[in-house]
C-alpha cells in the first residue's frame, strides 16, 4: 500500500517524446525557451533537466535537440506507432 | 492534476497596451519576412508569436527546397510561364497574385536571406561537378535539371538568420503571446482593422495591440477532421499550435474568404495514422527521385508522362522531348499532362504486373552524388528531418548504401486515410486578397498560409515581404485609430471565462476538439449534401452556444489550447457555410456532392467568397481570373520595386 503514495494523479501518456540524460543535462532551459509548442517547463530544482509536462503535444521537430549545446543530453524519440521499418537490401527474398 | 507548481507568474488580471505602426500577427516565415520588409521601410514594427520566433512555425526547423525561383540566373522559365502552369494545373482554382509574387520575387528573397546568414549555396564544394549544381554560382537545383527553377537550400539556417535580422532592425518581438481577436473600428464587423488582442501563453496576461496596419501571417486551419487526444501533436502536418487562429478571428471580424469548401483526404502528413514526414520510404518531394523496389528487390520503373520507360536515372530529371518543363515538389498531386514529370508506374499498374508488397525506397543504386544530396542534405535540411530522421535513423544503424526503407499506405505514400479523414492541404482556402495583399478589411494585410491557395516556404517568404512593403505604405499615410473599449472588454470576458469554470463538471479542450472533428467527419466528409451539412452546422452552433460556456482550463497553457479549439469550431462553421454555398461538384476543389445541381451549358467556374456582416453570412462570386494581367498588374502595383527599390 505504501507505493500508491508515489502515484502522480495524471494519465499515462501515449508517447515519451523527449528523454533527458540526467547526467549530461545542466538544466540551462534552452530547450524550454525554443519549443514552439511549449510542452516543457523548467525544473523547480535549478540545474536539473526540464519537465516534459505535455508529451502528447510534441510535434517532433527536433528543435530542442538542435538548440542544445550538450551532445546527447536530449533524445527525441518517435512513439512506436511512428517508428519505421528498414531492411538490408541483400536480405530481401528474391 | 499533478503535484507541480505552475512555474510562471500568473497575471490573469494584468493588461498591457502596445502601440506600433505595423502589427505582424504570427512569427513564422511569412511573419518574419513581413516584419523585416516593414521595418526596412522605417516603420515601427511589433511582431507577435505564439511560440518562439527563432524556430517557430511550420518552416522553423528547416526546408530543403525553394520552389518557383523563376528569376534566378540559371532559370529557363519565366514567372508568367510558371504561374500560368500552376493556375492551369488547378483549373484556375489557385491564387494567381500570390504565386506570381512567389515566382517574381522568390530569388530576391533568397539573396536577402543569404545576406542575413542563411545558406543557399554549396560554398564548401561538397557537390562540385554534380549535374544539379551550377559551378559558377554554386546554386544547386532539384527536379527539373534543365530548367533550374527549384533551388535546394539549407533551410535549417534560415529562421535563426531571420530572427537576428529582426533584432538588428529593432522589431519588437512578443513571443509566447497568442493573438485572440482582431480589433475593428468602432468594434464593427467589416470595419477597418485597428489592432488585436492577445494573451500570454505562460502568464495569462492580456494585451491590447494597436497598429495603423496589421499583417495576418498565421497558419492554415488544422485538426478540423483529424484529432487524437493521446497524440494531438501528431494530428496534422503543421505544428501543434498552428491550427488557423487567423482564419477564425478574420471570419469573426468580417474578412472575406474563398475556397474554404476545399478539403482533401489526408495525405502525406504526420497525422497519427501515418509515419514521420520524409521519414518513410517514398519517392516524392525531398526523396525525389529515389528508386522504388518491391519486396523481392525488383525495381519499379520510372516512366515519362506518355508511359515510356526511363532507363537512366538522369532521365528522371528531364522534361519529355516535347515538353518545356515539369513541376515537382509540394502540392503537385495528379498533375495535368502539360506539367507532368517522370513518375514510377502507377500503384494499380505495378500490382497488375505482379510486383510484390511491401515496397521500399532504395537509394543504394542512385549515383553517389544523388544519394548524398537526398540523404544528408535534403533529409537533414527539410523541416523535421535533421534530428528525428537523419540523426536518429543514422544512430539506429540505417545506411542508405545498404538499407532500404519501407513504404506505407497505397504504395509509397506515408499512410492510407479514410475518405472522411480530411485536411486543408494542397492549396486550401483562406483570406481573399487583392494586388496589395490587402484583405477587404482596410488596414489588414495577409501573407503565407493565411492566404487562399498557399503552399510552401518560398510562397510564405515572398508574400510576407510583399505584404510588409504594402502595409508600410498604408501605415505611412494612415493614423492610429482609437480602440473600442466595449470590444476589448467583451473579448477579455470571452478568453478568461473558462478559468472560472469548475473542472469537475466542465469540458476540456481535447474533448471539445474530438467532438468537433467527429461532427465534421460525419456531416462534412468526402461526399457532401445540403441535408448533412445543415445538421452539421446545427451541431456546431449548439457547441458554440451551449458547450463553450461550460469549458475549463487549469493554467494559461491549457487555456490557449482551449481557445485554439474555439477557433477550430469557428473555422469548421466557415467550412460548412462555404460547402453549403457551392451547389455543384467541383473536381479541382476535391468537392463532391451527391445532390449536385445540374451544370448548365456555358457554366463558368467561379470562386465563391464568404464574409460576415452583422453576423449574417454574405455570399458572392468572383471570376477565377479576377487578378487580371499578371505581369501588367504586378508592375503597376510595384512600380518602385521594379525600379530597384526593394
Amino acid at each position: 500500500m505504501e507505493d500508491t503514495r508515489n502515484f502522480i494523479l495524471s494519465e499515462m501518456p501515449a508517447a515519451n517524446p523527449i528523454i533527458y540524460n540526467k547526467d549530461k543535462c545542466v538544466g540551462c532551459n534552452k530547450c524550454v525557451d525554443i519549443c514552439q509548442v511549449d510542452l516543457l517547463i523548467p525544473n523547480p530544482e535549478k540545474g536539473k533537466a526540464p519537465i516534459v509536462l505535455y508529451p502528447g503535444e510534441c510535434w517532433y521537430c527536433g528543435c530542442c535537440v538542435m538548440e542544445c549545446s550538450i551532445e546527447g543530453a536530449i533524445t527525441l524519440r518517435h512513439p512506436l506507432i511512428n517508428q519505421v521499418h528498414w531492411v538490408a537490401k541483400d536480405q530481401l527474398k528474391k | 492534476m499533478n503535484n507541480l507548481k505552475w512555474p510562471y507568474p500568473l497575471e490573469w488580471d494584468k493588461e498591457e497596451v502596445v502601440s506600433a505602426d505595423i502589427l505582424v500577427l504570427g512569427g513564422g516565415i511569412a511573419g518574419c519576412m513581413a516584419a523585416i520588409a516593414a521595418a526596412r521601410k522605417g516603420q515601427k514594427v511589433v511582431l507577435i508569436e505564439k511560440g518562439a520566433t527563432k524556430r517557430s512555425g511550420a518552416g522553423g526547423s528547416g526546408c530543403d527546397h525553394w520552389e518557383s525561383a523563376a528569376t534566378n540566373p540559371c532559370s529557363k522559365v519565366t514567372p508568367e510561364e510558371l504561374t500560368n502552369a500552376m493556375l492551369e494545373d488547378n483549373e484556375g482554382f489557385n491564387n494567381g497574385i500570390s504565386h506570381y509574387i512567389e515566382c517574381r520575387e522568390g530569388y530576391d528573397r533568397l539573396l536577402d536571406i543569404e545576406k542575413m546568414g542563411g545558406k543557399i549555396r554549396d560554398t564548401e564544394n561538397q557537390f562540385q561537378g554534380a549535374e544539379f549544381r551550377d559551378d559558377e554560382s554554386k546554386l544547386m537545383f532539384a527536379y527539373d535539371y534543365e530548367n533550374k527553377f527549384t533551388i535546394r537550400i539549407w533551410g535549417s539556417t534560415f529562421k535563426p538568420a531571420m530572427y537576428n535580422e529582426l533584432r538588428k532592425l529593432g522589431v519588437k518581438i512578443y513571443d509566447r503571446v497568442m493573438i485572440t481577436s482582431l480589433l475593428t473600428e468602432e468594434g464593427k464587423q467589416g470595419g477597418s482593422c485597428i489592432g488585436a488582442t492577445g494573451i500570454n501563453t505562460r502568464t495569462g496576461k492580456f494585451y491590447i495591440f494597436r497598429g495603423k496596419a496589421s499583417i495576418m501571417c498565421m497558419s492554415r486551419p488544422a485538426r478540423i477532421w483529424l484529432f487524437s487526444a493521446a497524440l494531438p501533436g501528431l494530428c496534422e502536418f503543421r505544428p501543434t499550435q498552428c491550427i488557423g487562429d487567423g482564419h477564425a478571428m478574420g471570419w469573426k471580424a468580417g474578412a472575406e474568404f474563398t475556397m474554404m469548401e476545399k478539403s482533401v483526404r489526408g495525405e502525406f502528413s504526420a497525422a497519427g495514422r501515418s509515419y514521420p514526414p520524409y521519414g518513410a520510404g517514398n519517392n516524392h518531394n525531398t526523396w525525389y527521385p529515389a528508386s522504388l523496389i518491391d519486396s523481392t528487390g525488383k525495381e519499379i520503373p520510372y516512366v515519362s508522362r506518355d508511359g515510356k520507360i526511363l532507363k537512366d536515372v538522369a532521365d528522371r530529371f528531364k522534361p519529355s522531348e516535347d515538353q518545356k518543363f515539369f513541376l515537382k515538389g509540394g502540392a503537385i498531386d495528379n498533375p495535368k499532362y502539360s506539367i507532368e514529370g517522370p513518375e514510377t508506374l502507377s500503384f494499380s499498374e505495378v500490382l497488375k504486373q505482379g510486383y510484390k508488397l511491401p515496397f521500399y525506397a532504395d537509394l543504394s543504386k542512385l549515383p553517389e552524388i544523388e544519394r548524398k544530396v537526398i540523404w544528408g542534405m535534403m533529409i537533414g535540411e527539410e523541416g523535421k528531418t535533421k534530428i528525428p530522421v537523419y540523426k536518429n535513423y543514422k544512430e539506429a544503424g540505417f545506411d542508405p548504401e545498404r538499407d532500404v526503407l519501407q513504404c506505407y499506405g497505397t504504395g509509397w505514400t506515408s499512410a492510407e486515410f479514410l475518405p472522411q479523414e480530411r485536411q486543408l492541404f494542397g492549396l486550401p482556402g483562406g483570406f481573399l486578397n487583392d494586388w496589395t495583399l490587402s484583405t477587404n478589411l482596410k488596414g489588414l494585410y495577409v501573407a503565407g498560409d493565411s492566404l487562399f491557395s498557399s503552399n510552401c516556404f518560398g510562397h510564405a517568404a515572398t508574400t510576407g515581404y510583399y505584404a510588409g512593403r504594402h502595409a508600410a505604405k498604408f501605415a505611412e499615410v494612415n493614423p492610429l485609430i482609437g480602440i473600442d473599449s466595449n470590444q476589448v472588454e467583451k473579448e477579455k470576458e470571452r478568453v478568461y471565462a473558462p478559468i472560472h469554470n469548475d473542472p469537475y463538471s466542465s469540458i476540456g479542450w481535447k474533448e471539445l476538439n474530438m467532438g468537433i472533428s467527429k461532427t465534421m467527419q460525419n456531416y462534412c466528409g468526402e461526399v457532401k449534401c445540403d441535408e448533412l451539412l445543415k445538421i452539421g452546422l446545427t451541431r456546431l452552433k449548439e457547441y458554440a452556444e451551449k458547450i463553450l460556456s461550460n469549458t475549463f482550463a487549469y493554467n494559461p497553457h491549457e487555456l490557449v489550447r482551449l481557445l485554439e479549439v474555439f477557433d477550430i469550431l469557428t473555422v469548421s462553421q466557415l467550412i460548412i457555410h462555404s460547402s453549403l454555398a457551392r451547389k455543384t461538384t467541383s473536381k479541382p476543389l476535391c468537392f463532391y456532392r451527391n445532390d449536385s445541381e445540374e451544370i448548365q451549358s456555358g457554366h463558368k467556374e467561379r470562386f465563391i467568397t464568404l464574409k460576415q456582416f452583422d453576423n449574417k453570412v454574405t455570399i458572392k462570386e468572383l471570376p477565377l481570373d479576377y487578378f487580371g494581367d499578371l505581369k501588367g498588374n504586378y508592375e503597376i502595383y510595384n512600380e518602385e520595386y521594379v525600379r530597384g527599390i526593394k
